[in-house]
């Protein structure tokens, strides 16, 4: 713990130029926002092309107005074609994966909050952190660029099995220069989180306040921080895997094709690659990735619900452990993606215990939750709706994992729609929850203005309900052996099922219509919205001590930490609560040192 | 407001666990021999999963109704026995029932994976290629021939990239794309790939496994009721991946002895 802020504010004094101050800004606030900013599109992108490949799926045969645009060759007359099915489902689970469920909790709301809630002026790299998004930024555009360039983005998917992601455009429409370019936009991206990781674990441990002890930081600067150490070791590993992706197709290299692979009649001239070292090296980043996207949202659940439950949690030491508990065992786990990969069945065991066992960690973070309830002041707002809707959407996709960890049952699930319910509800409704929950309680302190409460409620409960409707007959379909990435349903014991998919595909319409909502209350509320006060929820930690909008140091006079951050329930002068920073001595069940 | 929030939850979770309760979207009926272990650890994983999800939503539910909008004055109270005791409770609760799952799955799977071919198994090749499955039986002399793959050609029905002018073991090889099976017999299939990666997946047979290009995997399994069940790729191979599929024909051993010869015969 030191007092080393001011020496980080030393780096970089207040920007001038209009270039400085909103596009290549060093401040930290400035760089949050840019990430939300992407997030926000790329979420928005991200559920167009949802809504594209599920009328297509309700609806095989449907002119869909407009598509023409998108891919003339791959919508003649409108109607999709099976590759530009699978084009969409490729960037929908890229964008959605990366650029969104990464970008938001962590690297927007991270970036923001992190140094305030620290008591930090700016984070220790502030040309590294810029570096950190404009890298992204590419990395997205990248990515976006496929759509135009030869034929279109690669259809393997957002994990991009092996070999098909090396062989070239022989493999099928896209899998030339679409798979190139997914693999740099991907590099790329893990370049921007590599910086951005290196900047969260110094913020956390070297330019925390006077007074900042780490068990006196708020639950939020946890997850961040747990979740920048398993960023760290991820993109690391997913990095040079893009690389040799990338060299199979530009340099003639053979590190993810085999011998003896026939394409069209013709032996390709590879030798000597292995289709199974890119599913352990994919997986290796990709389930800690999806703890990467959730333990934020774990923070921020804990952070809003503590303000609204206006009570300490059980312990808040249990909540810490769990989450590096989740963080330590999303490395042993990521066999249970390749149950039936051909790997040697033995693993298979192997993998499937941690992951088992990894449903302790995630059932105490739950029972902590909702047993704090018990007792408490809760208060319902937009924010601590979306933080509740979070707890049971978590649990509903977490108990799908016990299914899940068990190679024997996965031979009946595994690529199944039952995992697309399971991933969608777990990390991704839950870890979208979690943003709107912070999105709703930190826009005050953000933009200065508070969000329409009226509209924030609308969007809950037609989210809610919405995402129930679409996420949870998705395990049905599973367990019936619905497949999942087939752009069309020809097999006979799926016709049957096709009504279920319809039904799917208007609840998905209507929950992405609540999203517009969404983003018209955010766009309003930014101009029109009432101004916020400083400490609109009557919160502890250090975001709500300093004044709003928050001054470009972040803080008019250093403050000094007095408490640990969440001291709800207590009597003192301001009324139930006592802030992290306010020197008053009042009578509590518990105080960290 | 927030007792409508309960009673929504409530709803969602009764409204989910009915379609499981009837089974009215469920796996086909078994027709392996391994199978009912399979389908047991299922019921019971979904016995486990459904208690803990109503349990987990309904005093979510409970605890929102009972303790949200209170007075400011009303006494903040703690929920007895603390973190210490949900500590406790979860991993004596859920580790008893994950080690449980563990051990009784160990066992299903084993079933499936840790047991060799009967010496009598009857040996069949399953090639699976961009965007079709085909099969190969050994002959009369038992015996495949070996895999060229640069003599693999469509035009001239070479499915297999067999040399048959060379490999006398290649002359008698059977290749259909159909998958034919006696009732009752062992199967031992031996999975190669062609180009990309896909996956043999057989609802009924309770059967799924991924083609590994340069890595040929093998199964066994019984089939025990006769019938034609649909072959699936389940591993994304690309643009007529929907589309791939054969099917599994499952036949007395004289329609399979006759439909055997028929196939020689071609």
């Amino acid at each position: 713990m030191h007092d080393t802020s001011v020496h980080a504010a030393a780096h970089h004094g207040p920007p001038t130029t209009f270039l400085r101050k909103h596009v290549f800004s060093q401040d930290h606030k400035v760089i949050g926002k840019q990430y939300y900013a992407l997030a926000l599109v790329a979420a928005y992108v991200g559920m167009f092309l949802s809504w594209l490949m599920r009328i297509h799926l309700a609806w095989t045969n449907a002119a869909i107005p407009g598509l023409q645009l998108l891919s003339q060759s791959g919508a003649p007359g409108g109607v999709m074609t099976p590759e530009l099915y699978l084009q969409l489902l490729t960037m929908h689970g890229t964008i959605m994966v990366f650029f969104v469920l990464t970008t938001a909790p962590f690297a927007a709301f991270g970036n923001y909050f992190l140094p305030i809630q620290v008591g930090a002026e700016d984070m220790p790299f502030p040309r590294f952190n810029m570096m950190s998004f404009w890298v992204t930024f590419t990395a997205f555009l990248f990515l976006m660029a496929s759509f135009f360039v030869g034929d279109g983005p690669s259809l393997g998917g957002w994990t991009q099995y092996a070999p098909l992601n090396a062989v070239g455009s022989v493999g099928g429409p896209g899998q030339g220069s679409g798979v190139v370019l997914w693999a740099i936009s991907i590099a790329l991206f893990c370049v921007g989180q590599l910086l951005g990781s290196l900047n969260f674990i110094t913020t956390t441990l070297d330019l925390r306040v006077k007074g900042m002890s780490l068990m006196r930081l708020p639950l939020t600067a946890w997850a961040w921080f747990i979740t920048s150490c398993m960023g760290l070791t991820a993109f690391a590993v997913l990095m040079p895997a893009c690389i040799l992706v990338i060299l199979d197709h530009v340099a003639g290299t053979s590190f993810f094709v085999p011998s003896g692979t026939v394409m069209n009649d013709q032996i390709l001239p590879h030798s000597g690659g292995s289709t199974l070292l890119w599913q352990h090296l994919f997986w290796f980043f990709g389930h800690p990735e999806v703890y990467i996207a959730i333990v934020p949202g774990l923070g921020i659940v804990s952070h809003i619900l503590l303000a609204n439950m206006r009570r300490q949690m059980l312990s808040q030491r249990v909540l810490i452990y769990s989450m590096g508990a989740l963080a330590i065992l999303s490395y042993i786990v990521y066999g249970h993606h390749m149950f039936v990969s051909g790997m040697n069945p033995f693993s298979s065991l192997v993998f499937s215990f941690p992951t088992l066992v990894i449903t302790i960690p995630s059932t105490i973070v739950v029972l902590i939750w909702t047993f704090s309830l018990y007792g408490s002041r809760l208060r319902i707002n937009s924010a601590s709706l979306f933080a509740l809707g979070f707890i049971s959407m978590f649990v509903s996709g977490g108990v799908s994992g016990f299914f899940l960890a068990q190679p024997s049952l996965d031979i009946m699930l595994h690529a199944t729609y039952f995992v697309v319910g399971h991933f969608h509800l777990v990390m991704g409704v839950a870890a979208m929850f979690g943003i709107f929950a912070g999105t709703y309680f930190w826009f005050p302190k953000m933009a200065g203005r508070m969000m329409n409460e009226t509209l924030g409620k609308i969007h809950f409960w037609l989210s809610f309900v919405g995402a129930y409707c679409v996420f949870m007959p998705f395990h049905y379909l599973g367990m019936a052996g619905n497949v999942r990435r087939y752009a069309t349903f020809v097999d006979d014991f799926l016709q049957p099922l096709i009504p279920v998919h319809r039904f799917i595909t208007i609840a998905a319409l209507i929950t992405g219509f609540a999203q517009l909502i969404f983003l018209f209350n955010l766009i309003y509320s930014h101009f029109r919205g009432p101004i916020a006060s400083q400490n609109p929820w009557e919160a502890t930690s250090l975001e709500w001590s300093t004044p709003t909008p928050v001054p470009w140091n972040n803080f008019d006079k250093h403050p000094v930490v007095y408490h640990d951050p969440y001291q709800y329930g207590v009597k003192s002068s301001v009324g139930d609560y006592v802030m992290q920073a306010s020197p008053e001595q009042v009578e509590t069940e518990h105080d960290e040192k | 407001m927030a007792k409508l929030f309960a009673v929504t939850i409530f709803v969602i979770a009764i409204l989910s666990a009915i379609p499981i309760l009837r089974h009215t979207w469920v796996a086909p009926e078994d027709i392996s021999t391994h199978g009912a272990l399979i389908d047991k650890q299922m019921s019971e994983t979904m016995a486990e999963a459904g208690i803990s999800f109503l349990a987990a939503q309904f005093v979510l539910g409970f605890f929102i109704w009972k303790f949200s909008n209170r007075p400011a004055d009303a006494k903040i109270t703690k929920f007895p026995g603390g973190a210490k005791g949900l500590v406790i409770a979860a991993f004596l609760v859920v580790g008893i029932e994950v080690l449980a799952l563990g051990v009784f799955g160990a066992k299903a799977w084993a079933n499936v994976y840790f047991t060799p071919p009967s010496s009598d198994a009857m040996p069949i090749q399953a090639q699976a290629g961009q965007f079709a499955f085909y099969f190969r039986y050994p002959g009369p002399d038992k015996k495949f021939g070996g895999i060229h793959p640069e003599m693999v050609n469509e035009g001239t029905q070479n499915i297999f990239g067999l040399d048959p002018e060379h490999d006398v073991d290649a002359r008698d090889d059977i290749v259909a794309a159909e998958m034919a099976v006696p009732v009752n017999k062992e199967i031992h299939l031996l999975m190669h790939a062609k180009d990309v990666g896909h996956s043999f997946f057989v609802r009924e047979l309770r059967l799924q496994q991924d083609f590994v290009p340069g890595l040929d995997v093998t199964l066994h399994f019984t089939a025990t009721k006769v019938g034609k069940y649909e072959i699936v790729c389940t591993q994304l191979c690309g643009l007529g991946h929907y589309n791939m599929k054969a099917y599994l024909n499952v036949m007395p051993q004289a329609d399979f002895d006759a439909w055997l010869k028929q196939q020689a015969g071609q």
